[in-house]
């Protein structure tokens, strides 16, 4: 391992320690999700979760799997500590995140315990970068409660094909309209901005739509200003999933691939903005 | 007091481009000096403003291939102007591919600096661009304001690594914090610091060697290890570095301790020193 600075005391005292050989497998994921400064991250066997949170009506989580990781150690079932996200991607990117291939920054990512501050080496071409993040005090992040017995409809996407919808929503549009229908307009987005209504329509046996599973005729309202986030995560993704429950609760997952073409998901959950009478 | 000069080549048109570029990016008003061999782009700035210092000098012969003036006076031959060096840069835009550039201090409503640059054309009339800059004269009395700044004695004198990481590092740092602790040694370590409520974030170079030192206090009885340091406002160092287009074929960064930061660039035809001094 290209880490050579190494802090006095052994591994053994850390909770968790983390490494990586190109940290834009972290960063880039991190990136589809900050769009708060506070970020909650839950560690476990399985590994990574990092939550971030608005309005207690939206909640991201990206998922990094231990697989990721070249080295994913883990000394209790679960460690929760909460980090400013700006300032971790700062920290993560401090060498500029080049996407010049071969030059890579290796990171090491360690934290003591409840207390502790969370600790990063970074290194790049030899030199090395130390990071010290302060923790906060973990915040139990909201249950949307989602759970996929519950499910109404399903689609899944190919994201070009979402990606060019959102990019040209109107958005002086207070709302996105989501309807999934098992039969016409199957899949619609709708907007209503200051210069008209506009629809935007997916057949259900288009390219783009992988799997169709509506059981039931659903309109929903979601507020522009908390999907826009999401889009980050879209911009990243190659594959979609839009669900949405009997609630109306919306999920979006996002199927992300990485520079070394490993899977990471990421997911979006969202509140309805309010009922629209149902047929 | 007369001055005229004219590039040719458009080579020397580029390199001077450049270094007005990098001016431009550095101060919003400076002062140009002309003397018979050279030119000297200068800034010394109020303490109130931060105290940066700069001093950029460029040998006449290598950029210019008619160069004549005529000082206040034949005991003080040299001219002392202040301009903004924005508006240089903008007229030598335009004058990109100019078959030749000349310059020329006229009066016109106030005192200009005039470039008149020729520009290819694909008939026999030939199409000159001009541009008069406005500069104010700086009367004798004035000239002592800008002696060429004295070398410190240092503690420590540095190579400085690659431009881009140290840019990256900075970039992301000025973020974070608004002061940095740039700190070296002799053995040829050099440390970014940066510490908030938030974060601490430190950046460590090593092996970047130390140019021979020619004396001065650094003596043989200081310790090799020994850090000098100075805390120093970001934007200013972050500034100095984003204004450079092109890397320097030397650039080594001296350090009083706990005084001030002083940066050397070397060109090919040009050197660029920059001083930022160190805050408490």
């Amino acid at each position: 391992m290209p880490l050579s600075t190494q802090s006095d005391q052994g591994d053994g005292q850390y909770v968790l320690v983390a490494s990586l050989d190109n940290v834009r497998n972290l960063s880039n994921i991190l990136k589809a999700i900050a769009f708060k400064d506070h970020a909650l991250f839950n560690a476990t066997p399985n590994g990574l979760k990092v939550t971030v949170e608005d309005s207690k009506c939206l909640q991201a989580n990206a998922f990094i799997q231990s697989e990721i990781f070249q080295e994913f150690t883990i000394q209790e079932d679960s460690v929760s500590f909460q980090v400013n996200l700006t300032v971790l991607l700062d920290c993560l990117t401090i060498f500029g995140g080049s996407t010049v291939p071969g030059v890579t920054t290796a990171l090491r990512l360690c934290y003591n315990g409840y207390g502790y501050p969370l600790k990063l080496f970074l290194e790049e071409g030899g030199v090395v970068t130390v990071c010290k993040i302060n923790t906060q005090e973990p915040e139990e992040p909201i249950d949307f409660e989602f759970c996929s017995t519950n499910v109404t409809n399903k689609v899944i996407l190919q994201s070009d094909s979402l990606r060019e919808a959102f990019s040209e929503l109107d958005m002086t549009s207070e709302v996105l309209q989501i309807t999934m229908s098992p039969s016409q307009p199957y899949f619609r987005l709708s907007t209503f901005g200051n210069s008209g209504n506009a629809h935007y329509d997916y057949p259900k046996d288009s390219d783009m739509m992988e799997l169709f599973q509506c059981t039931k005729t659903q309109t929903n309202r979601y507020k522009m200003s908390l999907l826009k986030p999401s889009t980050k995560a879209l911009a990243l993704s190659c594959k979609v999933s839009v669900r949405t429950d009997s609630q109306g609760f919306l999920s979006l997952q996002y199927l992300v691939r990485n520079d070394d073409g490993q899977i990471c998901f990421v997911e979006y959950y969202c509140c309805p903005d309010e009922d629209v009478e149902e047929e | 007091m007369r001055f005229r000069a004219k590039i040719l080549d458009v080579g020397c048109l580029n390199s001077f481009t450049r270094v007005v570029n990098t001016i431009s990016k550095l101060t919003k008003t400076c002062t140009l000096r002309l003397t018979a061999d050279n030119l000297y782009f200068m800034l010394s700035d109020k303490v109130a403003n931060g105290g940066v210092s700069m001093w950029c000098e460029l040998d006449q012969g290598n950029f210019f291939d008619e160069f004549q003036m005529e000082g206040v006076a034949s005991d003080a031959n040299e001219i002392y102007l202040e301009l903004v060096p924005e508006n240089l840069s903008r007229a030598l835009r335009t004058a990109q591919n100019a078959k030749s550039l000349k310059a020329k201090l006229t009066k016109k409503h106030c005192p200009c600096l005039t470039l008149a640059a020729e520009l290819p054309s694909l008939s026999s009339v030939s199409r000159v661009v001009t541009h008069d800059i406005p500069v104010d004269v700086i009367p004798r009395k004035l000239w002592h304001d800008f002696r060429e700044p004295t070398v410190p004695d240092f503690d420590v004198s540095i190579y400085l690594p690659p431009l881009k990481t140290m840019k990256n590092v900075i970039d992301r740092m000025k973020n974070l914090s608004n002061f940095l602790v740039l700190e070296a040694n002799r053995s040829g370590q050099m440390n970014l610091k940066i510490e908030t409520d938030l974060v601490s974030v430190s950046t460590h170079f090593r092996d970047l060697g130390n140019p021979p030192c020619d004396g001065g206090s650094q003596g043989a009885s200081q310790d090799l290890e020994t850090m000098a340091q100075a805390r120093v406002d970001i934007k200013k160092l972050q500034q100095f570095l984003s204004s450079q287009q092109v890397n320097p074929s030397k650039a080594m960064c001296n350090i009083v301790d706990k005084k001030m930061v002083h940066f050397v660039w070397l060109h090919e035809n040009a050197s660029l020193q920059y001083f930022i001094p160190a805050m408490a």
